[in-house]
């Protein structure tokens, strides 16, 4: 043993024994292997078909076309919603003057109304004098007009039934929101909906914010998510679907959404994840930081852990 | 390590052999691949960390298996999903690091964050309801701290590539920059009494 070698040095007077590392990483990754594949076996991973659009408009047409209306009227969570997407005066996070979603910026603009609505109607019009005609009355009239109609059609749908796959509603003043809304929902079932919003100009499409978004505006995902306790309020980031474990890493994470006062902040995204980032500092700064960095000889897990050192003391 | 060369002239502005003298000196092969260790290495303890070791070997292995057959293949065959799940139960094993260094633990905390995301972005490339409802879920978090337009998790192409390439390059090498500080230092000594968490070794020096 030569001393030159810091190491060396560090373990002076300790009593060094023969270890083969390498034999012990194989006999490790032969035990996990087991493990894995028994599990993987037995226990499978869960694997829940994504709702599309089609299937959204044919469970719940009435939620469908009543997010349709609101994408319309832009009374819809994404056309509320901010940056990155609309541009709402007050409507980021903030934390005092700590405003990253308001500097963020809109940097994915949305048309709730256009992009959602009018954009796809009118690539289905083409052939179709009646929705051509129904558009054309729409746009024609006056921005009071259309609210008019919107809001009465809104009211109007809670009490909706379905019959024949159509939603209709009491006689009323609608103007031509009926019928844009009767072709938003036959687009919607047949599944050209689900293609029309990842126009993109190109032929291979990766970016899902349209889609993903109109759904969420809606009631039926989050409620599926809800019977599966996903949502934020259940402890949902660390779930699965089904009862199998999902990000529990999170926990720490997931819990600021449970308790006051963050659960029923207007910015507890933007309190939590400063929060967090504070908190994940601190741990990778507890070997600097006095009291934290105490605790374990405070707390003597170490004489378990080297009970055999100790012993010979 | 006795020195048999004569020292060049121009010794001390040589970049690289300065390099490999600190190299020699701070981390010997010797070191690298030690055949002794100190008797109290014997513990369970130790075992976290070459589980762990195990686990990302498992995790990176299936994910290469999953990234060839592409993102839709494991919803559509049952070996697909069995190796799924293999690479679910992988990720499971990722849980335990234990560290006694500074610089050492420092990397393994970020490993430990690095890890969250590459999870998550997984969960978001699952293509199945959980992925969907993870996306729209956790985009008002993304863009309340202002970073939804450059990590945007409704856009799934973003999401898959982050998740296949840049993360597991990240953890894989932190990783190991994690086993080398820690067989640079060795393994920690025991805690004695009236001694300070961070073991001086100047102070052990005979």
């Amino acid at each position: 043993m030569t001393m030159s070698d810091p190491q060396d040095r560090y373990y002076a007077g300790i009593r060094m024994v023969h270890f083969d590392l390498v034999k012990e990483l194989v006999l490790a990754l032969v035990a996990v292997s087991i493990v894995v594949i028994g599990l993987a076996g037995a226990l499978s991973s869960p694997d829940d078909p994504a709702v599309t659009i089609q299937t959204w408009a044919t469970k719940d047409p009435v939620d469908f076309v009543t997010t349709a209306t609101s994408e319309l009227s832009g009374q819809s969570g994404t056309a509320q919603y901010g940056p990155p997407y609309t541009n709402i005066p007050d409507a980021a996070q903030a934390v005092g003057p700590i405003a990253p979603q308001a500097w963020a910026g809109v940097s994915t603009p949305i048309d709730t109304a256009q992009d959602f609505v009018l954009r796809p109607l009118g690539f289905a019009a083409v052939g179709n004098p009646t929705l051509t005609a129904a558009l054309n009355t729409y746009n024609a009239a006056s921005p009071d007009q259309q609210q008019t109609w919107l809001t009465n059609y809104t009211t109007a749908l809670a009490n909706a039934t379905v019959g024949n796959d159509e939603v209709s509603v009491a006689a009323g003043d609608y103007g031509p929101v009926p019928d844009l809304m009767a072709n938003m929902l036959g687009l919607a079932r047949t599944g050209a909906l689900d293609g029309l919003l990842l126009r993109s100009g190109t032929l291979y499409q990766t970016d899902f914010t349209l889609p993903l978004l109109f759904m969420g505006d809606g009631n039926y995902l989050p409620d599926l998510a809800a019977e599966q306790h996903l949502t934020g309020d259940q402890w949902g980031m660390m779930n699965e679907t089904g009862s199998y474990p999902g990000q529990t890493w999170l926990w720490l994470f997931s819990f600021w959404y449970q308790v006051p006062p963050f659960n029923t902040a207007s910015n507890t995204d933007l309190v939590v994840i400063i929060l967090m980032i504070v908190l994940t500092a601190l741990l990778a700064l507890v070997p600097f930081i006095p009291i934290l960095r105490d605790i374990p000889r405070w707390i003597p897990v170490y004489r378990l852990i080297w009970r055999r050192y100790y012993r010979g003391r | 390590m006795p020195e048999t060369n004569p020292k060049p002239q121009a010794e001390h502005s040589n970049w690289t052999l300065a390099t490999r003298r600190l190299l020699e000196r701070r981390l010997p092969l010797k070191n690298m691949l030690p055949d002794r260790q100190p008797y109290y290495v014997g513990s369970w303890v130790y075992i976290f960390g070459v589980v762990a070791i195990a686990g990302l070997i498992w995790v990176v292995g299936s994910g290469v298996v999953l990234a060839f057959f592409g993102p839709q293949w494991w919803h559509q065959s049952s070996a697909g999903r069995f190796v799924n799940s293999l690479h679910l139960w992988g990720q499971y094993f990722m849980a335990g690091w234990r560290d006694g260094r500074a610089a050492t633990w420092m990397v393994g905390v970020v490993i430990f964050a690095v890890s969250i995301v590459a999870a998550f972005t997984g969960f978001i490339s699952q293509q199945n309801f959980d992925g969907e409802w993870i996306a729209v879920n956790a985009k008002d978090a993304t863009n309340a701290a202002g970073i939804g337009s450059f990590f945007n998790v409704l856009n799934f192409g973003q999401m898959y590539g982050l998740h296949i390439m840049l993360l597991p390059v990240m953890v894989v090498t932190l990783v190991a920059a994690h086993i080398v500080l820690v067989r640079m230092h060795g393994v920690v000594r025991p805690i004695e009494p009236k001694q300070t968490a961070q073991p001086a070794d100047e102070e052990r020096a005979s």
